[in-house]
């Protein structure tokens, strides 16, 4: 049994929308117990007193990477097989920028935004509004935009590894060394920020 | 760590890393089981093609970005991104029900009105919702799948979200602090 499993054919369709609705489950339930759904504790990462979002993000990265790495070098998941994002240099750095924009501004991103208004959040609600409107701006205008949306172009299956022609292990070892910094550097602010503005 | 109140009959939540184990594993499950990484914008994005599908169905059918999901055979709504955000609706529900946090509520810091709270949450939408199109994905599909799976774009991405994000709140303090 090869993993990824739909792609190899273990599970069929029915097998594929009960895995996608059991692992959306778990991204829904520990993004809102993570306490992501909230945007003042989310927008507090931004004034150097609450990194929840982080700490969160870099430890799902951190435990994935592994378990990926773990699986491949055990031979029971073929990485060749993953849907890779491709990369494209200048709308992923200008898409950033607003996303981030958006996240300080708005006080979500898509998927913390979901959470919000499911849980009853008005502004999360009103966030979502805008996010379609949004999308349905950038589609209007995609033949406008279509060159910039497809400029810097690197590859299909770029990683850090083969752009930086290092190893993936030594790669793997970086991100966890960097999280392991982020964490500790991130804990040292927040004792000196943290607890000038507790949320009510 | 920061002091935090609960308001009223509140459950803490949980550590960040424990939160952070479970999204990671419930990623790592994503790609063992189906391939691919967890995503959020690109299910606004069919849900989006599929009113204007039923709208403007011939506007759905030729526009340039819209006919890319109105013309696969299943339609722009058969489609993993659906159903995982399905499934995100529902695990949201549960641990909002678990931590006694269901509540209608405009979340805003002290000194902005809900009026003044709830414009700024639609513009920031929009340009989230643009920026991530323009990007081709969001902090799910690209910070968190793209950067789990080392891809150079998730990482570029990222570093720009968070670049973006201290440099525009440092511009909106009042609305948060």
């Amino acid at each position: 049994m090869m993993a990824p499993l739909f792609k190899t054919g273990v599970i069929g369709e029915l097998g594929f929308v009960i895995a996608a609705l059991l692992v959306g489950f778990g991204f829904g339930f520990f993004l809102e117990q993570g306490g992501l759904a909230n945007a003042r504790k989310l927008t507090r990462q931004f004034y150097l007193s609450d990194f929840t979002v982080l700490r969160v993000m870099f430890t799902a990265i951190v435990v994935a990477m592994l378990g990926l790495y773990g699986l491949a070098l055990l031979g029971w998941l073929d990485m060749g097989l993953l849907y890779l994002n491709p990369t494209y240099t200048w709308p992923m750095i200008a898409g950033g920028l607003l996303v981030g924009l958006g996240f300080a501004v708005g006080g979500y991103c898509p998927g913390t935004g979901v959470v919000a208004a499911i849980t009853g959040r008005l502004d999360g609600i009103a966030f979502l509004g805008g996010a379609f409107l949004g999308v349905f701006v950038f589609a209007e205008l995609y033949e406008l935009l279509e060159p910039f949306a497809l400029s810097g172009f690197l590859g299909r299956d770029v990683t850090l590894d083969g752009w930086l022609g290092l190893q993936p292990g030594v790669i793997v070892l970086l991100v966890v060394l960097m999280a392991i910094g982020a964490f500790w550097g991130s804990g040292k602010l927040e004792a000196r920020f943290g607890d000038k503005e507790p949320t009510p | 760590m920061s002091t935090q109140a609960a308001p009223q009959g509140e459950r803490p939540y949980l550590h960040p890393y424990l939160a952070g184990i479970g999204l990671g594993l419930a990623l790592l499950m994503t790609f063992v089981l189906v391939g691919r990484g967890l995503g959020a914008s690109g299910a606004f994005t069919r849900a989006n093609a599929a009113v204007v599908d039923l709208v403007a169905p011939d506007h759905a059918r030729t526009q340039a970005y819209w006919k890319k999901y109105t013309t696969q055979k299943k339609g722009p709504l058969d489609d993993f991104l659906i159903y995982q955000t399905l499934g995100l609706i529902l695990g949201a529900m549960a641990s909002g029900f678990l931590g006694r946090r269901l509540r209608w509520e405009v979340t805003r810091g002290p000194r902005i009105s809900q009026r003044a709270r709830l414009g700024f949450a639609v513009l920031g939408g929009v340009l989230a919702g643009f920026g991530a199109r323009l990007a081709g994905g969001c902090t799910s599909g690209l910070a968190l799948t793209g950067g789990a799976t080392l891809a150079l774009g998730g990482w570029i991405f990222m570093l720009s979200f968070f670049a973006a994000g201290f440099a525009g709140a440092a511009l909106i303090r009042r609305q948060w602090l």
